[in-house]
């Protein structure tokens, strides 16, 4: 098992395009880690660049301590999971599982075997001799994991693991791979531009954007603490709310109300900065000061339900609220932040402040 | 049904039927005219014997310019379909700047100037090499006018081939060459089958090449030595005629069959199209 360490690693596309840029990122041995962003950020082109699939521009790529910058893709100790499976349609499941095998030439027998113990674990026994072609797509694609577990490498990557399968199976596949990774401890890393995905499946998630990583953390730190406004909008399934404000004698005017600073943060007045507050941190039943509208819209979310406040200055603002408690549309709302879930980012840059 | 529909429905089997006569006609001379003791161009009921077998296996040409033939289609083929499938899996992975545009030109090229209008300076150049009655080379100008559509044709299945497939190959450690024995050529081999077959039959029909280029009668193949299927009088010989027009459609047929039954001109299922 093997940790894997980027070094200022850049990846230019003949067309110029720098999809990954300058790049410095450490996963650590037996890490579930997650590349997280936009489509076009980049991320799979940073795991084709690990896989040794795409040259990269300069830089460097350690896996368990060796460079393998130079080295081609087989000779890595990594395996990988393609977004379609990749499974090669005119071999049986068996040969399929078995091919990092053939490559090294071993024998029938030993194929053979690596196939019936790979599958088992991975409830394919009885599938052995289909074809690709008569399989569900969620048993495809656990002959794509069985393949590249019969690698027996280091390093697994996925790409886009879950984008395949339909919304109920994808749950179940979901828990399913954790606790694969869980089971074989290997160090992992996969793609996905599906925050809920990244967040449920993950040890540390990289969020990246335009080539850049953005923030690496645990899912909690990325959720709870993003380190700037791409972050904070790209993560949560319900938006976080982003509002502009102003500082004055010690408090913010934001919405067309005044709140205190959150204690630690210094700001002189007149500073612009962004208020960040997740719909989830907001409480209607708490009294104090909050933020004042008129309810708009109220969407419904299963156990809760998202209600949206028109503020006195034309500004909306999420709040998810238990579904017992959903109130009539046209009514006013006082929404107060929870202690210490209020975040500050810089008007100009976005950059979370007081971090 | 009224008189009308019926009339309409009688009309519209009458002219299938003489449609239909109009191929089946010469397919049925081709059946029995050879096991007619005095055959004919007319169709009729055979009068059975085997004896126009006999003279036709005795013809001192007749059963070579078989064998010729099948030489010839076999470099033809061979020489088409491993070429074809080796530049159609070049040209479709690697990006070159003017790809398309070369593919093109060469494929309007070869359709443009076609046998006919590059007979002279073939026959003068093969002339100059010392390469007439050989037929090795003329197996060779024959692949060479039908490797532009070959290629062309391979490359459209090429390129259906999801490069996932040879990237997961290079992933598990494959070389290239074991990318392309394990993963393309199976993958691609519906198409393979296809060029192989059209190439064999563009080949085996081709006259005019063979005409030109194997100037000794011994080295003819059979599609050049029907021609000369007369006899003393100058008349076409109605006694080897049918049965070498039989023995000369056999290996198209049985070779459709073949590969029709074991590959099948399809894709395999699992590529999505």
């Amino acid at each position: 098992m093997a940790g894997i360490e980027l070094t200022g690693l850049s990846t230019v596309y003949p067309n110029g395009v720098r999809a990954v840029d300058d790049l410095d990122l450490s996963i650590t041995d037996g890490e579930f880690f997650a590349l997280l962003g936009p489509s076009g950020c980049g991320k799979t082109t940073l795991l084709r660049t690990i896989a040794g699939l795409e040259q990269s521009s300069s830089g460097t790529v350690l896996i368990d301590g060796a460079d393998v910058t130079r080295l081609e893709a087989g000779r890595r100790q990594v395996a990988m999971v393609f977004q379609d499976y990749a499974l090669f349609p005119h071999m049986t499941v068996a040969e399929n599982i078995a091919y990092p095998l053939r490559v090294r030439r071993a024998t029938k027998q030993a194929r053979q075997e690596a196939a019936v113990r790979t599958s088992g674990g991975l409830g394919l026994g009885t599938l052995l001799e289909r074809r690709p072609a008569q399989l569900s797509g969620g048993q495809q694609q656990r002959v794509a994991l069985a393949r590249a577990i019969a690698m027996e490498a280091e390093v697994l990557l996925l790409d886009e693991p879950l984008s395949n399968l339909d919304a109920r199976l994808r749950l179940e596949a979901r828990t399913f791979l954790k606790r694969l990774q869980r089971e074989l401890g290997m160090t992992t890393v996969f793609v996905t531009h599906d925050q809920a995905e990244a967040l449920a499946l993950a040890d540390r998630i990289a969020v990246m954007s335009e080539g850049r990583i953005r923030q690496v953390g645990s899912p909690k730190e990325v959720f709870q603490r993003p380190r700037d406004t791409f972050v904070a909008n790209f993560i949560g399934s319900t938006p976080m709310n982003l509002l502009s404000a102003i500082v004055r004698e010690g408090h913010l005017e934001v919405a067309g109300t005044r709140l205190p600073l959150p204690p630690g943060v210094q700001l002189t007045d007149d500073t612009a900065v962004t208020v960040g507050i997740r719909p989830e941190y907001l409480r209607v039943d708490g009294g104090g000061e909050g933020i004042t509208g008129t309810v708009s819209i109220v969407e419904n979310l299963g156990v809760t339900s998202l209600v949206t406040l028109e503020c006195p200055d034309g500004a909306l603002v999420g709040l998810t609220v238990p579904e017992q408690d959903e109130p009539a549309v046209g009514t006013t709302l006082t929404a107060a932040p929870e202690p210490g879930r209020l975040l500050l980012y810089d008007g100009e840059t976005g950059v979370l402040l007081g971090s | 049904m009224t008189t009308r529909q019926m009339l309409r429905r009688t009309g519209y089997v009458a002219f299938m039927a003489v449609v239909l006569a109009f191929f089946a006609v010469p397919m049925l001379w081709l059946a029995s005219a050879p096991f007619d003791s005095d055959p004919g161009i007319g169709l009729r009921w055979p009068d059975w014997t085997l004896a126009n077998w006999e003279t036709t296996f005795n013809h001192p040409y007749a059963l070579g310019s078989l064998v010729n033939s099948i030489v010839l289609c076999v470099v033809a083929t061979a020489v088409t379909t491993v070429l074809a499938t080796l530049a159609a899996y070049a040209l479709s992975r690697v990006r070159i700047p003017g790809r398309d545009a070369l593919l093109y030109v060469l494929l309007l090229l070869s359709s443009v100037v076609t046998g006919t209008a590059a007979m002279v300076p073939i026959f003068v150049m093969m002339f100059q090499l010392g390469l007439i009655n050989s037929q090795y080379a003329t197996g060779l100008v024959i692949a060479g006018g039908m490797l532009p559509a070959a290629i062309f044709i391979l490359k459209d299945f090429v390129d259906s081939v999801p490069r996932s497939y040879e990237e997961s190959a290079r992933v598990f450690g494959a070389s290239p060459t074991q990318v392309l024995l394990h993963v393309v050529l199976p993958v691609a081999r519906p198409g393979i089958a296809t060029i192989l077959v059209w190439a064999f039959v563009q080949a085996w029909g081709n006259f005019l090449l063979p005409f030109l280029l194997l100037r000794d009668v011994s080295q003819q193949p059979a599609a050049v030595l029907l021609r000369t299927l007369k006899d003393e009088g100058g008349s076409a010989n109605l006694t080897v005629i049918p049965v070498f027009s039989l023995l000369y459609a056999v290996p198209v047929v049985a070779l459709y069959l073949f590969v029709s039954k074991r590959y099948g001109f399809r894709f395999h299922g699992g590529i999505k199209a």
